[in-house]
Parts: structure tokens; sequence; C-alpha cells
């Protein structure tokens, strides 16, 4: 079924009774071309991209819950193409052309809105960083508008300008970012790939590899043997438990990530805000709530809730930030397990068994990533090659020295 | 969350820094790939796990904690440098 607006008009006349399920709930097939773990948004993107774009055929999605119920549904929505290294920006540029053109591409309305990110900047030190990170980012064909403190104020005059500690000296604009309605990308591309006739096959748990003679041959679920010509994991968050079903140890440490919202406020926050002196970013949802959040919680996780320290200094950072939010009550809070990479940079790439392949390790910036992740996994798993913009996230990279290491932390995922 | 540092009592998160599982050092000469394996690779087990804080808010020593990712419940602690890798 396609949507649009003569659709509404029409259902709403003849009592929405047309309506159709988005997409089917499959049954596992004896076997496929293409297995991919994972039902989140990089999951469904792959199986969309790899029958859209690549003409693949027989693929299904496995997913041990209900799609979307992951990450995809649990992070701060925001998309943006604001990297520096050259190993980055292409892919998070490719990632936000994707995102532009998204709903016309699905023929969904994933609420795609390019407000404008702003990354703060409160010393002479920063600015030259910002001045640097916005040329790198214009070389690679994004955005970047370097504002005074007086474009600030324009901007956000609700700002704590004056903070004597950590005045407001300017800040990095990213125009072309914004936020989107993230359980709609997930049902997007999953209504997307089910018309291009891949299987969506939820309370399906990968419980282990068939590997014969170095060549991976299927999958053992919960729903019984599914064999395969190739298999792809991309279930960050949970990467490093499925590959161990396989024999691999990863360059990943799983971590606990908090976002919080706040009750529904009449329109405040135009665009998104990023403090320049802790972390803290604060954007508003359609629903008027204020969406933030700061820094993961810092030691290995799997349980999907923090503890009350982070929760204390993302309030603070935020109240220094915007003093009015001291009034605003805080509505909840929750946990997402990230795949926190030595080098706080993602992979897309063969292992070292035949026929399966890895999407992983995207720290708390997978969201944004994943029209462009999807589509990169599916080149892969296509081709046998990486796509031109994702030739740097290689599995093997710390011991051929090839690292990206965004925030130059070296080895201590929970720094990145 | 709160540790029980084997010196200073149970104390608040706060006071440590983490550093990441408790591994064995490989040795100097031991190679590449022991140490490819030592700085970059991690089992980062659902469950429980034996990793080193450091109490820098307290008494500055090292410890072993055994904790379980799942659940945040703390098991156990013991000083580093009485621990067996």
């Amino acid at each position: 079924m396609r949507y649009s607006g003569f659709r509404v008009i029409k259902e709403a006349l003849t009592g929405h009774k047309g309506w159709t399920p988005a997409w089917r709930d499959a049954s596992p097939q004896a076997d496929y071309d293409y297995v991919i773990i994972g039902g989140g948004g990089h999951g469904l993107a792959a199986a969309y991209y790899l029958a859209a774009q690549f003409g693949g055929k027989r693929i299904a999605v496995l997913e041990k819950g209900w799609i979307g119920g992951g990450n995809v549904g649990r992070n701060t929505t925001i998309i943006r193409s604001n990297y520096m290294l050259d190993g980055n920006e292409p892919f998070y540029e490719f990632s936000l052309k994707l995102w532009e053109g998204l709903e016309q591409e699905l023929n969904y309305n994933a609420m795609v809105s390019q407000r404008g990110i702003l990354n703060l900047v409160h010393s002479d030190a920063q600015r030259d960083g910002a001045r640097r990170r916005g040329n790198a980012m214009i070389l690679n064909g994004s955005d970047a508008e370097l504002l005074d403190t007086e474009g600030v104020r324009k901007l956000y005059p609700f700002l704590n300008f004056d903070n004597a500690r950590f005045p407001i000296k300017g800040g990095l604009l990213h125009r072309r970012g914004g936020t989107v309605r993230h359980d709609a990308v997930a049902w997007g591309y999953a209504r997307g790939a089910d018309q291009l006739g891949v299987d969506i096959i939820q309370n399906c748990e990968v419980t282990g590899f068939r590997i014969e003679n170095g060549k991976v041959k299927g999958v053992e679920t919960s729903r019984g043997y599914i064999g395969a010509k190739k298999v792809a994991s991309s279930v960050a968050g949970s990467s490093s438990r499925v590959m161990s079903l396989a024999g691999l140890r990863l360059p990943i440490e799983s971590h606990v990530l908090q976002a919080f919202v706040s009750e529904g406020l009449k329109p405040t926050i135009p665009g998104v805000i990023t403090f320049g002196a802790g972390h803290f970013y604060c954007s508003q949802s359609d629903k008027g709530g204020l969406v933030f959040g700061g820094d993961i919680d810092g030691y290995n996780s799997y349980a999907q809730r923090g503890n009350l320290p982070v929760v204390e200094d993302v309030v603070e950072s935020g109240v220094a930030l915007i003093p009015a939010l001291g009034r605003v009550r805080l509505l909840r809070g929750w946990g997402g397990i990230m795949d926190m990479s030595m080098d706080g940079t993602p992979f897309i790439d063969r292992t070292p068994i035949d026929g399966l392949y890895f999407n992983g390790g995207w720290c708390y910036g997978g969201f944004k990533a994943t029209p462009a992740a999807g589509w990169c996994l599916a080149h892969l798993l296509a081709t046998d090659t990486p796509h031109e913009t994702a030739t740097a996230y290689r599995l093997d990279r710390f011991r051929t020295g090839h690292i990206v290491d965004e925030k130059g932390q070296g080895a201590q995922p929970n720094l990145h | 969350m709160r540790l029980p540092c084997p010196i200073c009592g149970e104390r608040d998160r706060r006071e440590f820094y983490y550093k990441g599982a408790a591994l064995e050092r490989p040795a100097p000469d031991a190679g590449e790939a022991a140490w490819d394996d030592y700085v970059y690779l991690r089992e980062n087990p659902a469950g429980d796990t034996r990793e080193l804080w450091y109490h820098d808010g307290g008494c500055g020593a090292w410890l072993v904690v055994t904790r379980n990712t799942l659940t945040h419940a703390v098991i156990g602690a013991e000083l580093a440098s009485e621990a067996k890798a």
C-alpha cells in the first residue's frame, strides 16, 4: 500500500477500514541467501538496501524480540555529519544525504527535521578546534558555520552566556543536522524491506552458528536451524555476545548510556544544542519534551539502566548551560547498551570466518549512521568489498595500526 | 553502586576510577599477537566479570572487583597487589 495525503483522506471518509499491516510477521524458511541478525535500524536498513540497491534475493532479518525494540528505540534521535577525521566524515556525510532523501525513498514519514546542531565553544582553544573541525567538514562536502557570541545569542537568547567559569564564546553551527522520529526509521525500513520480499522474523534469537571448514553454513535459532550463504551480525550492544557464539573476541566493551525526557513544554528549543564545557546535549521533541543526555556511566554493563551519579552530572551540566531548566520536571530516563569500541569508531567488515560479516562498535553514534551503515553493510554483503566511505571500518585496524580515534583517547572505551 | 574497598570499606562509586577488565599482562617479548590481544580484544561478558578500579578518592589502591554486568551487583573486591590475575 502506498501512503499519500489522498489515502489519508479516503481512509478518513471510509472509517479507516482499508489500512493493512505495514509488514508481514514472517516465519522462517529452511534457508536464505542472506541472514541478517538484528532487527534494529541498521539490520533493517541493510536488508532494505540489499534488496533495493544490490538486487539481493532471499533475505531474512532475525530479531530476538520485536523490531525497533533495541537501540533504535532508545536513542536521542539526532542526525549529524560533523566528524573530523577522513575515515569518518565521508561516511557520515553519505549517511546525512541518505537521511535527506529517506522519506521519499521509503514513502514513509520519518519526521526528518533538519533543525540544526550547535556545538558551543567556551574558550579560544575550543574555537580553534571548532574552526578546524568545520573546515574538515566543509572539505568533505558537509556544512559548517562558526558563530560568535552574538550569533549564538540571536539563536538561543536563554543560554547562560555570562557563566563565570564557562562563558559562551560562540559555536559551530551544522544547519543540516537535526532529529528524526526514531521508531519510524525502524518501521519505514521494515515496510520497505518487506515490500521487496525480505522476511522479517521476530522472536527469533540466534543461539549459535553452524561453521564448517571455516565457512558459515547457517545459524541455530530459538525457532530452529536456518541455513544461509552469508550471515551478518548487526546487533550493537550485544555484539560480543553474538560473535562469541562464533568463537570471536572483539575490540569492544558494552557500556550503558542514559538519556532523559522532561515533561512536555511549549516550543522552547528550536534546534539541538551541545554544551562545550561538559557532556550535555539537548533538543525538543515534537511532542514538547526536552530530550537530553550526557556521558556513558563509565563501567561495563549489559543492564539497560544506569546509576544516579550520571543523572546528577547531566542535570548539573544542563542547568549550567540553560538555567531555565531548573524549573523543568524530569519525566523519565532510560539506558541503552552501547558497543564501545577501542578507538570510538565502528566496524563494517568481514570476519575471519568465511561468509560471516560484522557491523557494530557504534559507540553512542549508531542512530545517525543508520542509513549509511545499512547501505555499506549491504554493499559488503553483495560485493565482498567495503563501500568507498567505509574502508576505514576494519576489524583488524588495531593490529595493523590504522586506528580512527576521533577523540584521541586511546584504547580506553569508556572515555570515547 | 557501592564498591567494598578492602582498606576503606564500602564506598560510593564516584570515589573510584574505572580501568576495565583485569587481564594478565603479557611478557614484554610475548609478540605482537599477544599484545594486540591484551590491549584491544575483550571477552566483554554478560554476567560476572573481574575488573580493575582505582580508589583515587580514597586510599589510592588498585582493586580487582568482581561484578555482574547484567545486574550491577558487586560480588567482591580485593587488592590488585594481592589478587591472582
